[in-house]
């Protein structure tokens, strides 16, 4: 049985801005470690000699040219916003983080 | 705001400790559309207007690489004497900031595109000549593609800070602009001249950057930006100290000045028996003052993968040779050959370098200015005109060829310097080239030496005292009838035959 903390949970709640009660973060833990023990599973299986895989598609280089293609105006950008004001997406305020 | 922290004189703390310096810059390409869409990417345009499904990260949309800000990454990779990975991915770096639509940054994490370069600086003397000129090595760990975020504009509170805003408002137009992130290793060894090692290596990388035609590097649009990270350690013996990440300092002289600061900082925390935090830090151009941030997130919080949407790069290193192949002259050698073939001084050089102007001066030379005269006239007369009008000097309407034509006037005796400035006000104005606007405004100077003496004869005739005086051995009262004389040939003479015409004709 693969072991997750509480305050593991808790950090990962935090970081994915998931409020949790008490109750959840020890019902997630218990129910994270299961999967975690699935994960190892699959983990067991693998050997030294086979890197992880990113990409199954045997697929390198795809690019495209540098130029312009119509993309949306700004109603059409807005259209899905939740609220707006002057052209821009509005947001609530952004509290003791900093980008 | 924070509270102001101690600070000790920075000449005091460099001598009690040894800096460790590390930079990291953020380049924004000069592409037309974005790092992963064809959305445009102009600069100054009305907000959400560059956008597409995947700047704004809505669902379904899929990035696709730009090829072109891919041969810009591995032009700068080899510019700055890296390795080319031959195989790297990008991957996504997970954070919640409302500017990142997405909720992850497309970025490379341990597969940068380019790694383990470096690049010579020239730290020129200091001002007072107490400090010599040397050459420091820069080592790149590496340089990574990734993507730039949008703009929130804070709303309420009264600083337009984030402290105190209400809410926020956010344009996406600079979502997903390709950036290039430079990041060097550890910089040692340079002592007390830590600062100037800092803002030469910006200096240096943005000469270089625009010498490869791969950026605008304006770093007060933000095209150039650049991180500090700065730690002391007592001696270069101890291991490293704790350090911190002043952030968006975007200005050579903010540079240089944010680790003179940061270096006061760090020596008061340090003196005083605490702990050095490792932070991200704020720098405050109009107080030049760093206050703290947010603490450092460890790497592995921002869960970073491999990036599903996009497929593995391998550069052919065919390709990437022939890429080799366009390189610029390394700007440090381009300067030095310059300054010697020009007869510049170092701070001339340094001058027409800070104001972007080499390529202009060399461009004037070239058309046939000597190069004393087109310094002057980008450095002097063309620099203010940029100043007043707040643009570059590259963006004024005047070419480089229309310059060489103005001071081959001059030389040729058809105009004066203020008949020459005149005339480019002229060109300036939209009415043609030096040739033309001379012939339009009527502004070649009076060779007529019958009209000269005319006008002569007409001022000592108005001011039989000022002629008197002079008869009487005041030869300095000649001013007064050569400015009249002047006035009367609009400028347009030669002040010193004029001069000489003068007391000729009143017969002193």
């Amino acid at each position: 049985m693969s072991v997750i903390s509480r305050s593991e949970v808790e950090h990962l709640a935090r970081l994915a801005r998931i409020d949790m009660t008490d109750e959840e973060l020890d019902r997630m833990a218990g129910q994270l470690g299961a999967v975690l023990d699935a994960v190892a599973q699959v983990a067991s299986a693998v050997t030294d000699d086979v890197p992880a895989t990113s990409h199954p598609v045997p697929l390198t280089n795809v690019t495209r040219p540098d130029v312009v293609r119509p993309g949306l105006s700004a109603a059409d950008a807005l259209a899905g916003a939740p609220a707006s004001e002057d052209g821009r997406f509005r947001v609530p305020q952004i509290l003791e983080e900093d980008a | 705001m924070s509270a102001v922290d101690q600070t000790i004189p920075y000449d005091e703390a460099i001598a009690q400790f040894d800096p460790v310096l590390g930079l990291e810059v953020h380049v924004e390409l000069s592409t037309a559309t974005k790092m992963f869409s064809g959305a445009p990417t102009e600069f100054g345009a009305e907000p959400n207007t560059q956008v597409d499904p995947v700047s704004l990260g809505l669902p379904g949309a899929l990035p696709v690489l730009n090829a072109k800000a891919l041969e810009s990454a591995i032009r700068i990779g080899l510019a700055l004497n890296c390795s080319i990975a031959s195989y790297c991915r990008f991957a996504r770096k997970n954070y919640f900031y409302p500017d990142m639509p997405k909720n992850f940054q497309t970025s490379q994490y341990d597969e940068p595109i380019a790694h383990d370069g470096f690049l010579d600086v020239e730290v020129p003397a200091s001002e007072d000549g107490t400090k010599p000129a040397f050459t420091y090595r820069v080592d790149i760990e590496r340089a990574h593609m990734e993507e730039d975020t949008g703009k929130s504009l804070h709303v309420g509170g009264s600083t337009g800070r984030i402290h105190g805003a209400e809410y926020s408002l956010v344009d996406y137009n600079r979502a997903g602009i390709p950036l290039i992130e430079i990041v060097t290793r550890p910089l040692t060894g340079a002592g007390d001249r830590v600062p100037d090692v800092a803002r030469a290596y910006v200096a240096t990388l943005r000469d270089l950057l625009r010498a490869l035609d791969v950026s605008d590097v304006k770093m007060e649009q933000g095209s150039l930006r650049c991180d500090v990270n700065l730690s002391l350690r007592p001696t270069p013996q101890d291991p490293l100290g704790t350090r911190s990440e002043t952030k968006n300092v975007n200005s050579l002289r903010s540079v240089e000045r944010a680790v003179r600061y940061e270096v006061g900082r760090h020596a008061a925390v340090l003196l005083s028996g605490a702990k050095v935090v490792q932070e991200t830090r704020h720098w405050h151009e109009d107080t030049g003052l760093t206050t703290s941030g947010r603490e450092k997130s460890d790497a592995e919080d921002y869960r970073y993968f491999p990036e599903p949407d996009l497929v593995p790069i391998e550069p052919d290193p065919a390709w990437v040779e022939s890429l080799r192949a366009t390189l610029p002259e390394p700007p440090a050698e381009r300067r030095r050959r310059l300054t010697t073939e020009w007869g510049f001084s170092e701070p001339e050089m340094r001058d027409v370098l800070n104001a972007g102007a080499l390529d202009l001066v060399e461009a004037t030379v070239a058309a046939g200015a000597s190069p004393a005269t087109a310094r002057k006239w980008w450095m002097g007369e063309l620099a203010r005109r940029a100043n007043v009008e707040g643009t570059d000097l590259s963006a004024l309407p005047v070419t480089p060829a229309q310059v060489a034509e103005l001071q081959g006037l001059v030389d040729a005796g058809t105009l004066t310097d203020r008949l020459a400035r005149e005339a480019l006000e002229g060109v300036l104005a939209g009415e043609g080239s030096p040739t033309e606007v001379v012939a339009s405004r009527n502004l070649a100077m009076v060779s007529d030496e019958s009209a000269l003496i005319a006008a002569v004869d007409a001022a000592v005739a108005a001011n039989p005292d000022v002629a008197d005086k002079i008869r009487a051995g005041k030869v300095q009262a000649a001013g007064a009838l050569i400015g009249a004389v002047m006035k009367d040939m609009r400028g347009k003479a030669d002040a010193a035959r004029v001069r000489e015409l003068v007391l000729e004709r009143v017969g002193s």
